[in-house]
């Protein structure tokens, strides 16, 4: 490996660790050539559930779920607090036993081959596990070994891995005194120790400034290049736009939808929204000027959105009404659009 | 095995401070308690009626590589039980590899041997400088003592795995480590207390430590069923822990 103070990913770098990812993604390649040679037969998904539950106690926390993750794909749980998303993904990493209905990985039932499946997987968990007293290289090589690699093979992967998460300045420090985005890297390159076949990210962003999360951004798009299955949850509909092919909306344990990013725009919201703001609590008697002008609208604490294809149109119209909006903004649909859609809340509260 | 790595690697960064003061502190220990207490049990006589004519050091010494080994054993299974537990959440990230409960909890034991072991070697290098308990009997009391801090250990490790809070911790510390260390037979012979109190001494794994250590340091006579009994009382104590531990982790680790 060149000398790894070359940030930014330099041509050799990356060239050097799509070798150790077209491992990584060994097994999605492998099913999907078996597909493409026997022209379309469908394509055996990774992660099979079907009517999957999960029960604490009286609690339902996961309220029969159906959902498929194909090879290659990144797929995404999008849900507020508490819709179930972690649940659902420590049943997939087979650490929660599921109370009813099928999950299936590789095509092995997790209650019997858990074992076997966890080889397989490399999982960044939603609150980090690193443990702090170590360097960041000794998480990742005992990590490894827990893999049965051999220490020579944890310490080389462990380096290479540092190498592309940018952290290789930082691999003899202790864990502790680490920035949280730079633990949730080091945490990226833990689960990536063993090659896994599908990775499992829960909220992988969250709590990070805005920098810290679009270097983190960067570095799960480039493994998705390199053709590594992705599922991640999240509660922020930005994230879900940039890395996920797929999604499904969780709330309260349930799935409300499904489909591509833009699928979901175009199925549950409009073109463009229309957000007037007025003055603080006259929201009731100016929602009058709103309703009409646009397909539908939302009358939300702090402001009013309205759905329509074009939203100055929309804006010039309830302006003609005799609206006096302090503010007004045009702007595309987002997920954020959709969910309030689909379950009349916001996803961040 | 790739477990005891982790606390091996954890264990690497304090191991130079630990090794002094494991070795000092029994010297430190044996001197007050040989000299100092010693002097005065000897020069009551006492130690012909009571101890069977052996000086007081002699007596008190075995006794200390088994309470060295079952503090240590306590210590090690409590708070940093709990810790990888709870805090440092190292066993979840255990959890999410091939890695099983089962494999926790043997390197568990594995770690608890070692410290225990490793602690006890250092009391009985420190008892090698005084003559008057130097003996080869001293590398074979280095099991002995082993094994009473890891069955000590294993039970309160499993304890330490199942609770949310550590409230308890210092309560047991005080309640039970406490009590069973200074009724367990080490610094004075359990005949000495009314049969009540004499109970604790039995049943705690320290007792069934010390008898054996001081068997085998002074040389004198234990017959094999004793032997195999306090042995088999010890395993015992293991291995209900370590079930328990178990069973108690999976619980929590696979909710
Ligand atoms: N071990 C548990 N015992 C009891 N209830 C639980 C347990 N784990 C989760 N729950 C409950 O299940 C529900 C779903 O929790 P889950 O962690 O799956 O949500 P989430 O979508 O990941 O939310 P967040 O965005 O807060 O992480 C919550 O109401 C939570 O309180
Ligand atoms: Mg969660």
């Amino acid at each position: 490996m060149s000398i790894g103070r070359d940030y930014g990913g330099s041509l050799t770098q990356t060239a050097e660790f799509g070798q150790l990812l077209c491992w990584v993604s060994s097994c999605g390649m492998t099913v999907g050539d078996q597909a493409s040679a026997s022209a379309g037969a469908p394509v055996a998904p990774l992660i099979h559930a079907s009517g999957l539950r999960k029960q604490f106690g009286d609690f339902v926390a996961v309220d029969g779920i159906d959902f498929d993750v194909q090879p290659g794909e990144a797929f995404g749980f999008l849900g507020p607090n508490g819709a179930g998303k972690s649940s659902t993904m420590r049943m997939i990493g087979c650490t929660s036993p599921t109370s009813g209905g099928t999950l299936q990985l590789f095509g092995l039932d997790p209650a019997t081959d858990g074992p076997a499946i966890r080889r397989r997987l490399g999982v960044v968990p939603q609150m980090d596990s690193l443990d702090n007293e170590l360097t960041v290289e000794e998480n990742l090589v005992i990590y490894g070994r827990y893999f049965d690699l051999s220490r020579a093979e944890a310490r080389r992967r462990a380096k290479e891995l540092l190498d592309f998460v940018q952290l290789t300045d930082r691999a003899t420090s202790r864990v502790e005194p680490l920035s949280g985005g730079m633990k949730r890297r080091v945490t990226i390159a833990r689960s990536l120790i063993n090659q896994p076949d599908l990775l499992l990210l829960d909220e992988p962003t969250t709590g990070l400034d805005p920098q810290a999360r679009h270097i983190l951004w960067d570095r799960l798009y480039r493994l998705k290049q390199q053709g590594v299955t992705l599922v991640l949850t999240t509660h922020y509909m930005d994230e879900a736009e940039q890395l996920c092919d797929r999604l499904v909306v969780m709330d309260a344990g349930k799935i409300v939808a499904q489909g591509s990013p833009r699928q979901l725009i175009d199925e549950h919201a409009t073109r463009e929204v229309l957000e007037l703001r007025f003055r603080a609590g006259s929201n009731e008697e100016n929602v009058q000027y709103a309703s009409g002008v646009g397909d539908r609208h939302e009358v939300l604490p702090d402001r009013i959105l309205v759905y329509a294809h074009n939203g100055d149109e929309a804006l010039a119209k309830a302006i003609a009404n005799g609206a006096q909006p302090e503010s007004a903004l045009v702007r595309r649909s987002t997920l954020e659009d959709v969910f309030l859609r689909l379950t009349g809340r916001t996803l961040v509260e | 095995m790739r477990v005891f790595e982790w606390k091996l690697a954890v264990y690497r960064r304090v191991w130079k401070a630990n090794v002094l003061t494991s070795l000092l502190q029994p010297l430190l220990y044996l001197l007050a308690m040989g000299l100092g207490v010693g002097a005065l049990v000897n020069k009551n006589g006492g130690s012909a009626r009571l101890l069977g004519g052996v000086p007081y050091i002699a007596f008190v010494a075995p006794g200390l590589l088994a309470t060295t080994a079952m503090m240590v054993g306590a210590i090690e299974s409590l708070w940093p039980v709990h810790d990888a537990m709870k805090w440092g959440r190292q066993y979840e990230a255990m959890s999410a590899t091939p890695l099983e409960p089962a494999d926790i909890v043997l390197a568990h034991v594995l770690w608890l041997m070692f410290r225990t072991g490793t602690a006890a070697a250092a009391v009985a290098a420190a008892m090698a400088l005084f003559p008057d308990v130097r003996s080869w009997g001293l590398v074979a009391a280095i099991p002995a003592a082993m094994l009473s801090g890891v069955a000590l250990g294993m039970p309160l490790s499993a304890w330490a795995v199942s609770r949310e809070r550590e409230m308890s911790f210092p309560l047991i510390q005080r309640f039970i480590i406490v009590p069973l260390f200074l009724f367990g037979g080490a610094f004075f012979p359990l005949s000495q207390l009314p049969i009540g109190i004499r109970i604790i001494g039995y049943i705690s794994p320290l007792w069934h430590g010390v008898e054996m250590c001081r068997s085998w340091v002074s040389g004198t006579h234990m017959t094999a069923l004793a032997a195999v009994g306090h042995v088999t009382y010890l395993t015992v104590f293991v291995v209900v822990g370590s079930v328990y531990m178990r069973r108690l982790a999976k619980d929590r680790l696979f909710a």
